[in-house]
């Protein structure tokens, strides 16, 4: 395709290529949602029909978020966001059970919040394995139970990847809770709503989710709580008024909570066939990328990772330098809530696939609005930009002069 | 928002009632004037012709609806600016970080702050867990007791629970019949292990205003750090954070017609407040509150200070305006009506009354059509009488039959005419029915009864 043909398909730039940081309100989720912005609904009134209403919408909404993951309707708990679910599942599990046990397991590779939540309980007194990954950014389930002790009260494994999309065998560790009764807890931010999720099969007995990554409102997440077999109990973070089963108390956002159910009644309708459309123009863009460049290296295991996830590293060119080239597409060098650092991103790091091409690593993320035209012209911008700067680079030029770059000894960091 | 409509006949009415079903957004509100102003002994008992179109709203301290002109503001960041504020790295990122900041920028012009002293949360009960939490825990080595008052808000009252459960020692300051604080008493709980006073600046139940300046003075004096509730405060009154001497304080987005699921901490720099954050995570906001900020919610809530700030006066004329003609309606018509919490150091548009002989459920059931509470929103499942009644020494009678009427940016004169002649109209035809009330008309004084069970 030349330049002058995606000229004419009309393309908006900048390309948005940064669907796991955060997507688009559907325009279907927003016509559901508008109508509760101008009600006069506290969720939570009881003495008149306002009140009764907007409780109602909120059900139905916990129903179609618990329809996707085959949970009650009545283990949605809704929060803040992912963010706040995660501290609340772990922290509140950790602070209920600490007369049970005091260890905790979780994975190098997890979202921020789920470490710092974990480098927090340390402070108490607890005691937190963080497990590495294998270089395709899986964890080894043998590691996993050999780091089992009697004091573990939770493991804590997310399911998809943020950065680099990679699943985890959310299934088989879930087992291997169950089978050491250890309460199993999964961010599932980056997965609900784009792979097929059960609670029960999958053995998850807490779960985050988010709404803004599955083309929701910001502002609303959800708490999966298992209440049978076995209940889990939870310190809450938040006291107040006891709303949420006195788990979260605060009016819960009726527009939100509305938005938030509603995305995920689409996403479980179309989940399938986006997967599929993904999935294809994922790999058009690293196919076209791999041509030109054989050498490009993919972050994260190629058959384990949600559909719309693509994290590349260039080698011989450094990542702030192509995302500067590369401007007309939004994408970033890894997870949003760190990208102001110009640190190579620690999930990247903790794949040990060299120190060079740490810094070099750049996340595309596809989704439901991404369009086989703006893919191509994506494919095209990157393959010119990266053939430029690697022309500039002076740690090509010594490749190819002979010089193995592993024994270059550099002088500073 | 409104339109109340006057006189139609039945025919029409029933179009209209299909129609308003239809459009939901609209709210239309039937009035058969007719049937409230007839003199026959059958219908005045009837209940019947009452419950017509949606109730009329007057819960404002439960919850406001969005202005439209805050929605205007925030559709744009919900259709086209959709970036996560902090993706530094392409133009979606940066032009809702711009969203986000100036909304930071109209939060604090409200209450005279500087930006960078406000911090994004999901609303005030958020903002409350992280002011008494927080404090209470980053300051733990050398202070353990806080100082608060029995009528806070109850995730103030909880939060302070969790705390003692942790070892920390609390002082739960009674308030006068009026619901105000006693400054000597509150002086005289102050004590060295002292780190926190958190009091809230208007009571969302019955609306009483506590001396905030003169409790941040006594604060300051003694370098105690002061956390003031101002849920149901902020844009209503005027605030500044500086010549009250408040170290914190709690804002929501939805009490001031801004949206759910939003709000703000206010945390001083100068002498810097710290606190221990309660969600950990990807350190935005400062470190205080990690979480992706909701860049459409936090731009309406910008827009909805902004808003409080340009029409406060206005606003708070016309509560008061509309709150003095509600109270000479039933003042006029009534005996027996008592008003709960202080009648002069009050926020007009929350009017809190007990109809003494009368039990508030028969009376919130009666009145169908105008949406009330007897209290709190998050407790109104219960039907125990309200702590804060009885902390201000309500009787437990008196405490089961109060009403709140919450007045807000969009009530109209019709409809608070309507309401108080309906409120008047039930009373009295409760009152008839009770026999407590035939007593007192004829001169027993009830509390000399000895009743012969519970």
């Amino acid at each position: 395709m030349n330049m002058e043909k995606i000229r004419n398909a009309k393309i908006k730039l900048p390309i948005f290529l940064d669907y796991q940081s955060t997507t688009k309100v559907d325009p279907r989720v927003l016509e559901v949602m508008i109508p509760y912005f101008g009600e006069f609904s506290n969720a939570h009134s009881r003495s008149h029909s306002f009140g009764w209403t907007a409780e109602e919408a909120v059900e139905k909404a916990r129903k179609h978020i618990a329809d996707l993951v085959n949970a009650d309707s009545k283990e949605i708990v809704f929060t803040s966001g992912a963010t706040e679910s995660n501290n609340m599942a772990i922290k509140g599990v950790a602070h209920f059970y600490k007369n049970k046990g005091n260890h905790i397991i979780t994975v190098c590779t997890e979202h921020k919040c789920v470490l710092d939540s974990c480098r927090h309980l340390e402070n108490e007194g607890f005691k937190v394995t963080y497990l590495s990954v294998k270089q395709n950014g899986i964890i080894d389930l043998l590691k996993l139970e050999e780091a089992i002790t009697d004091k573990t009260i939770l493991i804590s494994v997310m399911m998809a990847n943020n950065e680099i999309g990679v699943m985890q065998p959310v299934k088989e560790i879930g087992a291997m809770c169950r089978k050491h009764n250890i309460f199993f807890h999964t961010d599932a931010a980056q997965s609900f709503g784009k792979v097929p999720i059960d609670v029960n099969e999958m053995n998850i007995d807490l779960m985050s989710l988010s709404s803004h990554k599955i083309y929701g409102p910001m502002g609303i997440g959800a708490l999966y709580v298992r209440r049978k077999n076995p209940r889990v109990r939870l310190t809450p973070l938040i006291s107040g008024g006891g709303q949420e089963r006195g788990m979260r108390s605060g009016t819960v956002p009726t527009p939100l909570a509305v938005g938030f159910g509603e995305a995920a009644r689409i996403a479980k309708e179309e989940m399938e066939i986006e997967a599929s459309k993904l999935e294809e123009l994922r790999d058009i863009l690293y196919n076209k990328i791999k041509e030109a460049f054989p050498d490009v290296v993919l972050n994260g295991d190629y058959e384990n990772r949600i559909p719309g996830n693509l994290n590349l590293s260039f080698p011989y060119v450094e990542g702030e330098s192509l995302i500067m080239a590369i401007k007309d597409l939004a994408v970033s060098s890894g997870s949003a809530c760190t990208s102001a650092s110009l640190e190579p991103s620690y999930v990247i790091r903790s794949l040990n696939n060299g120190h060079d091409l740490e810094h070099s690593s750049i996340r595309f993320g596809l989704g439901r609005f991404t369009t086989k035209d703006e893919v191509l012209y994506a494919a095209d911008l990157v393959t010119k930009n990266v053939g430029r700067l690697r022309e500039m680079s002076p740690l090509l030029e010594m490749v190819q002069e002979g010089i193995d770059l592993s024994t270059v000894k550099w002088d500073s960091h | 928002m409104f339109r109340v409509i006057k006189n139609l006949p039945p025919v029409l009415c029933k179009h209209l009632l299909q129609r308003s079903v239809h459009q939901e957004n609209a709210i239309l509100m039937f009035v058969q004037t007719k049937n409230l102003q007839t003199d026959s002994a059958n219908e005045r008992f009837s209940l019947k012709h009452e419950e017509v179109g949606r109730p009329l709203y007057f819960d404002a301290q439960a919850t406001t609806p969005i202005d439209p002109r805050v929605l205007d503001a925030m559709l744009p960041y919900l259709v086209s600016y959709h970036g996560n504020p902090h993706s530094r790295t392409h133009a979606y990122g940066w032009e809702s970080e711009a969203g986000v900041e100036k909304a930071r920028e109209q939060v604090a012009n409200l209450i005279g702050a500087d930006p960078k002293e406000i911090i994004f949360t999901s609303g005030a009960t958020e903002s409350n867990n992280i002011s008494v939490k927080g404090v209470a825990h980053f300051y733990a080595p050398r202070k353990k007791h806080i100082v608060t008052t029995q009528i806070e808000h109850k995730c103030v009252l909880d939060s302070c629970r969790a705390l003692e459960g942790e070892g920390f020692k609390i002082t739960y300051l009674p308030v006068g019949a009026n619901g105000i604080i006693c400054l000597q008493e509150l002086e005289k709980a102050l004590t060295p292990e002292t780190s926190l006073v958190s009091i809230m600046t208007i009571n969302n139940e019955i609306g009483v205003q506590q001396p905030v300046t003169e409790i941040g003075a006594i604060c300051k004096s003694k370098k105690i750090f002061f956390h003031t509730d101002a849920a149901q405060a902020v844009g209503k009154i005027p605030l500044d954070v500086n010549s009250m001497y408040i170290d914190l304080m709690s804002i929501s987005g939805h009490k001031i017609y801004g949206p759910k699921g939003v709000g703000a901490l206010y945390i001083r720099r100068r002498p810097r407040v710290r606190v221990e954050p309660i969600q950990s995570g990807g350190g935005q906001e400062r470190g205080m509150r990690s979480g992706t900020v909701p860049t459409p919610l936090v731009v309406g809530l910008g827009a909805a200070c902004e808003l409080a700030q340009r029409e406060m006066a206005y606003d708070h004329a016309w509560m008061e305006k509309l709150a003095n003609r509600f109270l000479d309606k039933i003042y006029t018509k009534l005996t027996h009506v008592i008003r709960n919490g202080d009648p002069k150091q009050t926020y007009p548009g929350c009017v809190n009354l007990s109809f003494a002989y009368v039990e508030g459920e028969s009376l919130l059931m009666a009145l169908k059509d105008v949406a009330l509470s007897s209290g709190s929103a998050c407790t109104s499942a219960s039907l125990e009488p309200s702590y804060v009644l009885r902390a201000i020494g309500t009787d437990e009678d008196l405490a089961h039959s109060s009403i709140r009427f919450g007045l807000g940016r969009f009530t109209t004169i019709e409809e608070v005419d309507y309401t108080a002649e309906k409120t008047i109209r039930h009373v009295e035809r409760l009152r008839e029915m009770s026999p407590l009330w035939e007593m007192v008309q004829e001169g027993v004084d009830i509390k000399t009864i000895q009743w012969s069970q519970h």
